[in-house]
Formats: structure tokens, C-alpha cells, sequence
């Protein structure tokens, strides 16, 4: 029997009644008294100067209330990384200059969306193109046009991580590859788009609802391009249509309708068509990866050099932090003794790059993964093996970087081997490929420069024992409000159905970082867990002193029953208690408080995950077009707090990896993506989806609330690469960019046959 | 010029005066307040707003409002008797067939014509029935599981 009463059992999302029954209210639907609906103008071009903005015959069409420019701004640049200034690039309503094909010069509220649209067609933009660039390759010439001011090369960020002494180590390899990879863009697709509903009243606060994954970000961002104080902005964050790393950075919508309603005194409400979420929100980076990799002739890896330069299109926003993860999850989950990895993010003329699920590390996985199965070839070493002989394991410290408890890669290694036995001896032109990852619990560094705990929760015991726990974690899908209810009633021993959640609110609830890098569960899940035992503490008190106990006896709650642990059937009701407390308290409520900052826990996350993925896919050698048949994953994330949001965390991440590895592009003309609408962004729909198992391994992770971790994004990093390794084994072609199409199987088949008639 | 337009709209019959170019989808959300129905794309490719007009799983925001007039159409919010959930919806909570929820009711819409339609549907007929709905969160794979559950007999109306 489980030793916990609510965490690990199969419950219902709290939020599920009201999503099923349409009744759950998203930014989208929201609807103010008064309220104005604003549009975008947006750049056609990908470098210009703007000479002049004329709204005058906008302004003069009935039914428009107001237009902004990046006049009516405070003029202040923005960027999520607060701490670097130089690193704040982004003005949102562009002053003097345009860098990409969408970037905001002109926003207009009206009294319906259609008047909106019609008034962007009156103002005049007079703009002066410039030359521009796209490839990070040419941008990084001399002589190549310059998109910031000062930034030489437009070498927006570098990162070098090392350890060891790589070039000695190379040395002594007995066998050395080097190879290079292309990662391609993604969008994250949220089925909400951004939007935001901005009121800003005559007292001079500012309320915004908003569909973010960090309501705490917004509010300080917004402040600070606002110039109000944080307090006077609210953020709220209504049941929010997914976010996948698109949605903590201060957007185009968010920004615009509180201009907007500031100049207006009115509700202002901005909705992002699809297109513009396609061409004008942040997307994955993509990336060139030249990697060397040396080993001993028995396996044994030695050392690693990575190489990487992203596309960082117009500006920095969270592209500077997957810069850094790509870099460091290079290195994962392998021991490397000497690693040595040097990132460049390059400004170009395209829409910015940023975070987007997996934060940096599909594109490892890929490139890491894809070149261990063709190293463990040439060396005719198995591929299960040769991650047994290197990977991971717990108590292991990444030298001078982070420290790893928890580890059940070898069991994962294990499992993965006997589901490909099981599956026995596949029909031609079908392969089964694998990937190794891990990921991190959430971040540890604070390019945000907060002040504040990265997670906090404050538990309210009410007269009827109903909890209501204030949390600034954001439930954007992934089931955060649900496992923090869990991990809520479970340390103070009542019921889930005793829980109400408020979350993401700025108003009422304490700072918190936001749904990002997978840190809920662990850094927030900490927070709720220590405001609950503060609550549960100040109940025992009352407990003990009324049930009189020996104070060598230890007291619990299960279930509602407050009891002593080794007599269980000697206690008290926990409803009793909670009145007799708040009673004796002078009707004093009981608040508990709890939050949690990282500390000692090396450079990346307090705790990792691990697993391996095995992707089989059936080739079809004529035209090079493939099925994913199947995709079984052995993971493990320490302690399980609801099955169901793991099982859903893990088959959605295939159904996006997958797309990753499989289909989703962004290509690009001039800096003009070319399929901004879904009927052609190709993504993976119910009839391509392949059959999925999970193979759950059992850990517990120390510094994990009840041992949980992370169970969101690091599901995102092995698709591509089991599927590039899929395909190898089924027909024997490596494709080394993403995605991996029918064409460039159809080629690279046609290639490898020339190359076969000429050796014959 | 707008134009009268009557509709049934979950056993409500509403009368009203629209411009001739509204789409359903509109009625539906800004005239009715009936916001349970999304729009995802606005060219119907994405399934949020799908709606069942006349037993057909139509998405209504490639339907001008005034196609449908004198139509009968249901949306989520008439999936549930009062406080009483449908099959689907119950084994959508079982299942964990969402996540962030903005594509669930066009998914359950266009799950209950199918399974209208053909009460014991295949694996394959079920993928082939939300093959027009993007979920972005679940992977399908758990809704393909609600709805094989229904039309096993798990959920029974009306329990």
C-alpha cells in the first residue's frame, strides 16, 4: 500500500468540470463593459527606418478611439533578461527602426475588431528599407548589415562552457567524429493565441488579464515599460490555452492594449490572429551544431566538443537562455570527463527565437544522439551498450556545474532493451531508433534579476476546513493547479476535494517565477509543501495540548484524522481541530506560508530527469515517406504525483517532438515565413500519431516535494533523435537536419544508390 | 443591411438580426454568449469551433451565420443535463483527454457526431473522426481512449 493518500492516485483535473463543459473562461472570451477591441500594424519589412507614422486619417474613422505609436511610449527597451541591460533590445512599438517582417509600429483600438482592421489600413508608415540578413552564417561576416546599434557581427550572446582538458583527452581517443547538424525552427502552435484584456481605470491602476505562463513576469515587465509601480499592475491569469515556452515574455498583445488603455481609460482587448502568431510571436531556435566526439575502442567516451551558432532573429528574449541549455545539455546525460561547448547567438532580420519546450535540449538530443549511434557503429559497439557504459548515474556531479541525486537512466537502458527484444524481429524497411535524455527541474540562474523567492504559497485554513492556497504558479495545461492541490492536501492529510487553488493572479497571490524550464512541480510544489506543514504545525498545537499527549508521541493527519502515529486509531477529527484552533486563535484564521529559492545546487536545477525513448517507423523506400508506428518511453521522475498528468505530459510531447522530428518547419523567404497558417504548417494530426507505452521507472528525488521532479519538458528531447535513428536502421540514410522529410529520405536513398552502382 | 435569422441553438430557439456577412461562430460566441465554442484559426483548419448543426459536425467559423438559418445546432453547452455530465465529457475527466481545455469542446462536438453517426466506431474511424481537430497539448491518444470507453458502454447517460 502507498504510504500517501492522495499523491499517486488517478485523479480528475480540478479544472476538468469546467473545461468540459465549455464553461471555463479564457482571456479569449473574456468580454468588459465599455471595452475596445485593438489591432496591430505591423512591419512589411525586415530592416528598415521608419522616417515618419501618420494616423491622422485613422484617427478621423468612426468608430476608432484611439491609435498608439512608439511615441505614446515611454521609449524603453525590454528584455526578460532584466539583469543584462544590453540584453533589454526589444521596444515592442518600434521607434526608429523595424528588424523583422511583424515587428509592432502602430496599434489601434476601436469600437469592434473589423473597424480596427480597417483603421490599420489608413495610417501611413513611411519607411526607409535597409539591407537586411537572414542566415546567421552571413550575419556574422564582416561588412553585413548591422540590426543593433553598437552589437559587431551582431553576435547577440556567447556561452562557453568547459571542463577537463578536452584537446588532451582528444589525444588520446582511439576514435574521433566530427559532424554537423541543422536544427530548424517550430512554432509552439498554442491553441489560444496571446491575448489580453487591458483596463486601466481613472485611480491609475492597471488590471490585465492575460494568457501567460508567468503573470509575475508581466507584471514587472509591464511596470517597468509603463512606468507604474508593480503594485498598481495586476496580472491575472485566466485558464490559459497552452503557452510551451511561447508565453512568459511581455508580448505584442499585452504591451499594446495597456498603451492602449492607458492613453483611453478604457478596457482595451487585443486577440493575435493565427498569422500573426505564426510570423510575429517568439518560435524554437534554430541552430547549426558541429559536434566532435572521441572515444576508447571499447566505448568509452572521453570528450566532447560542441560548437553551435542559433539563428536569434530580431531580438534576444529567452533565445540567451536556450543558448546556455543547448550547451549544457550537449553534455547530457553522459559522463563526460572533458567537455567543451562554445555557443553564438546571431542577430538576424527574422522573427526573434526563444524558449519553446525543451528549452534548447531537443536540438542537443538530436545532434547528440543521432552521432553516438553512428560512433557506436564505426566502433561495432550495440547502442543500448554504449549508453550503459557512459550514462549517467545517481550521486554524479557534472564538474563545476550541477549535481545529480537522482538518476535512473540505467534502469530506463533496461527496460528499452526489453521492449525492443519484444517487439523481435522487425519487417523490412521498418527500424526502432533511441535517445537518451535528461532535463532539469527548473532553473536555477536569475537573469531576471527577482528580488523575490522563486516560488511561494501561502495555505488558508478556513472555519470549515476548507484550504484555499494562494500560489503564483500558472496553470497553462500542464496540470500544475492539480499537483499542487495534490501535493497540498496530502502534507496537511485531507482530501483533494478540501483544496481550492487560486493561481496566477498577481493580485493575491505571492511572486512566482511561472510555468517555464519545468519548475513547478519541484521549486513551487516545495513552496506549497512547507506553507502546508506551516498550517499543519499550528493545527498540531491545538491537537496535542487538547488530546493531551505524551510530547514523546508524535502526532499526524490522514484523511481528516489527527492522530497519533504509532496509535492511529487515538485522535481527532481534523474539522474539530480547525475550529477549536481558530477559536483559541482570537478567530484568527491559520495562514501557512512557504516558498523556495534553490540554493547549492550547482549551475543549472536543484534535480534532473532521465529516460530513453524508442521510436519505430516504417520507410517506404520508393518515395521515401515513413509512418511513426510506435513510441515507448522509459522515464522517470521521481515520485509520481498523478499518474494521468504524466501519462498526458508524455503523449502530448510526442505528439510535439514527434511534429519536431517529423513535419513542423517554418521556412523562410527574405525573412518572410512562407506557411503561416495551419492548413500549411504541417503538424502531427490523430491519424499520424503513433501508438505510445510508457515504461514508468521508480526513483525518488531527495529535493523534490515528496521526491517529485520535473515531468513536462525533458519528454520533448528524444523524439527527433529516436526518429533520426529510426530511419537509419529501417533504410539506411542519416539525415542530419531537421525536420526529417520524405524528400530528404527520398534523396539521400537515391544518393546512397548512386554511390552503391559506382563502388560496384 | 442585416438580416433576420432564427436558429435552435441547444433546444433554445433565438431570433435575431445579423449582418449578412457574421459567421456562425460569432453568433454563437458574441451574440448568444455562448463561449464555449473557440476559434483556433478562423479557416477551419484547426476544429476549436466545431459545432453540430443538423447532426453534421460543421466548424462554424467557415459558415456564415445566415447558411444555418432555421438550422438546429448544438454546441458543448448542451452536451451536459444540468448538472448532469455526458458520457463523453465524464470519460474526457477519466481519460485526461485535455490539457489546457481550448480545443476540448470543438473535440467533444466533433466526437459526439461521430459516435452519432456510428455508435461503435473503429480505433481508425475514431482518428479519421478528429482528424480535423488539432489538440496541441494531449497527443490524441488519450481522447482516442475516452471515446473507444463511450462507445464500449463504459458511461451510461444520465449516471
Amino acid at each position: 500500500m502507498s504510504k500517501y493518500s492522495v499523491i499517486g492516485q488517478r485523479v480528475h483535473r480540478v479544472d476538468g468540470p469546467e473545461k468540459v463543459t465549455g464553461n471555463a473562461k479564457y482571456t479569449f472570451d473574456l468580454v468588459l463593459p465599455n471595452m475596445l477591441y485593438g489591432k496591430i500594424l505591423r512591419s512589411p519589412h525586415p530592416h528598415a527606418k521608419i522616417l515618419n507614422i501618420d494616423t491622422s486619417q485613422a484617427e478621423k474613422l468612426i468608430g476608432v478611439k484611439g491609435v498608439v505609436t512608439g511615441k505614446d511610449t515611454l521609449g524603453k527597451k525590454q528584455g526578460i533578461w532584466r539583469r543584462f541591460s544590453e540584453l533589454c533590445d526589444e521596444e515592442i512599438l518600434c521607434r526608429e527602426k523595424v528588424r523583422y517582417i511583424g515587428d509592432p509600429v502602430a496599434a489601434v483600438a476601436a469600437i469592434d475588431e473589423d473597424t480596427a482592421e480597417e483603421a490599420l489600413d489608413l495610417i501611413e508608415v513611411e519607411y526607409e528599407p535597409l539591407p537586411a540578413v537572414f542566415d546567421p552564417m552571413e550575419a556574422l561576416k564582416e561588412g553585413a548589415p548591422q540590426i543593433h546599434e553598437g552589437v559587431e557581427l551582431n553576435i547577440n550572446v556567447t556561452r562557453h562552457i568547459e571542463w577537463g582538458d578536452v584537446d588532451e583527452a582528444f589525444k588520446k581517443c582511439d576514435y574521433i567524429r566530427e559532424d554537423q547538424f541543422r536544427c530548424s525552427s517550430q512554432a509552439h502552435m498554442c491553441m489560444e493565441t496571446h491575448d489580453a484584456v487591458a483596463s486601466f481605470d481613472y485611480s491609475g491602476k492597471l488590471t490585465v488579464w492575460t494568457s501567460t505562463q508567468s503573470a509575475y513576469y508581466i507584471q514587472a515587465l509591464l511596470a517597468g515599460m509603463l512606468g507604474l509601480r508593480e503594485g498598481d499592475v495586476r496580472v491575472i491569469k485566466p485558464p490559459t490555452g497552452g503557452g510551451f515556452g511561447s508565453k512568459f515574455e511581455l508580448d505584442s498583445a499585452q504591451f499594446c492594449a495597456c498603451v492602449l488603455s492607458m492613453k483611453l481609460c478604457k478596457p482595451v482587448k487585443i486577440v493575435l490572429t493565427r498569422e500573426e502568431e505564426f510570423t510575429a510571436t517568439k518560435r524554437r531556435t534554430p541552430m547549426y551544431y558541429y559536434l566532435k566526439l572521441g572515444a576508447k575502442k571499447d566505448g568509452t567516451l572521453l570528450a566532447k566538443e560542441a560548437r553551435v551558432i542559433t539563428e536569434g532573429g530580431a531580438y534576444t528574449g529567452m533565445g540567451a537562455t536556450a543558448l546556455y541549455l543547448t550547451g549544457f545539455f550537449s553534455s547530457f546525460p553522459y559522463k563526460y570527463p572533458n567537455y567543451r561547448y562554445d555557443g553564438y547567438r546571431v542577430y538576424t532580420n527574422t522573427a526573434p527565437t526563444s524558449a519553446m519546450r525543451g528549452f534548447g535540449a531537443p536540438q542537443s538530443v538530436f545532434t547528440g544522439e543521432s552521432q553516438l549511434d553512428m560512433l557506436a557503429e564505426d566502433l561495432g559497439i550495440d547502442q543500448i551498450e554504449i549508453r550503459r557504459k557512459n550514462g549517467m548515474t545517481p550521486n554524479y556531479e557534472v564538474p563545476g556545474q550541477a549535481y545529480i541525486q537522482s538518476c535512473g537512466l540505467h534502469q530506463c537502458l533496461d527496460e528499452i532493451e526489453k521492449h525492443i527484444k519484444k517487439r523481435g524481429k522487425l519487417p523490412p524497411n521498418r527500424g526502432i531508433g533511441i535517445a537518451a535524455y535528461g532535463f532539469m527541474s527548473g532553473g536555477i540562474f536569475n537573469w531576471f534579476d527577482t528580488p523575490y523567492a522563486f516560488s511561494a504559497a501561502i495555505v488558508r485554513i478556513n472555519i470549515d476546513g476548507k484550504v484555499d492556497l494562494f500560489t503564483g504558479a500558472c496553470e497553462i495545461g500542464q496540470g500544475s493547479d492539480t499537483t499542487l492541490s495534490m501535493i497540498c492536501a496530502e502534507e496537511l492529510g485531507i482530501r483533494l476535494e478540501d483544496i481550492r487553488i487560486h493561481a496566477g493572479d498577481t493580485g493575491i497571490c505571492p511572486p512566482d517565477l511561472g510555468a517555464w524550464g519545468s519548475r513547478e512541480t519541484l521549486m513551487n510544489g516545495n513552496a506549497v509543501k512547507m506553507a502546508a506543514a506551516d498550517a499543519k504545525r499550528q493545527l498540531m498545537e491545538f491537537a496535542a495540548a487538547k488530546m493531551g499527549v505524551n510530547i514523546t508521541y508524535d502526532l499526524d493527519i490522514k484523511d481528516r484524522w489527527i492522530h497519533i502515529v504509532n496509535r492511529p486509531e487515538r485522535g481527532v477529527s481534523y474539522f474539530d481541530i480547525v475550529k477549536e484552533a481558530i477559536r483559541g486563535r482570537d478567530g484568527e484564521v491559520i495562514i501557512g506560508r512557504g516558498h523556495y529559492t534553490p540554493h547549492r545546487k550547482g549551475m543549472i536545477s536543484p534535480a534532473y530527469s532521465f529516460g530513453l525513448q524508442a521510436a519505430e517507423v516504417e520507410v517506404d523506400p520508393e518515395t521515401g515517406r515513413y509512418k511513426l508506428i510506435n513510441v515507448t518511453t522509459a522515464h522517470e521522475s521521481g515520485t509520481v504525483i498523478n499518474p494521468l498528468g504524466i501519462e498526458g505530459q508524455l503523449e502530448g510531447a510526442i505528439m510535439m517532438a514527434g511534429g519536431y522530428g517529423f513535419c513542423e518547419d517554418q521556412p523562410m523567404d527574405e525573412g518572410k515565413i512562407l506557411n503561416p497558417s495551419i492548413a500549411d504548417y504541417k503538424l502531427i494530426r490523430s491519424l499520424d500519431m503513433p501508438e505510445t507505452e510508457i515504461l514508468e521507472i521508480d526513483t525518488y528525488e531527495p529535493e523534490g516535494p515528496f521526491g517529485a521532479k520535473e515531468a513536462g519538458e525533458g519528454l520533448t528531447n528524444p523524439t527527433a533523435g529516436a526518429i533520426g535513428n529510426a530511419v537509419y536502421k529501417a533504410v539506411g540514410v542519416r539525415i542530419t537536419d531537421l525536420p526529417i522529410t520524405p524528400e530528404k529520405i527520398f534523396r539521400a536513398l537515391k544518393e546512397k544508390e548512386k554511390q552503391g552502382k559506382k563502388s560496384k | 443591411m442585416k438580416k433576420e435569422l432564427k436558429l435552435t441553438v441547444n433546444g433554445q430557439p433565438y431570433e435575431l438580426y445579423v449582418k449578412p456577412k457574421t459567421l456562425l461562430v460569432q453568433v454563437l460566441r458574441d451574440h448568444l454568449g455562448l463561449t464555449g465554442t473557440k476559434r483556433g484559426c478562423n479557416e477551419s483548419s484547426c476544429g476549436a469551433c466545431t459545432v453540430i448543426l443538423n447532426g453534421m459536425a460543421v466548424k462554424s467559423c467557415s459558415i456564415l451565420a445566415l447558411q444555418a438559418d432555421g438550422g438546429k445546432l448544438m454546441t458543448v453547452e448542451g452536451l451536459a443535463s444540468g448538472t448532469e455530465l455526458h458520457p463523453l465529457q465524464r470519460a474526457f475527466l477519466d481519460h485526461g483527454a485535455f490539457q489546457c481545455g481550448f480545443c476540448t469542446s470543438g473535440m467533444l462536438m466533433a466526437s459526439t457526431a461521430l459516435l452519432n453517426e456510428n455508435p461503435k466506431p473503429t480505433k481508425e474511424q475514431i482518428k479519421e473522426g478528429i482528424d480535423g481537430n488539432i489538440c496541441r497539448c494531449t497527443g490524441y491518444n488519450s481522447i482516442i481512449r475516452a471515446v473507444t470507453a463511450v462507445a464500449k458502454g463504459e458511461y451510461k447517460e444520465g449516471k
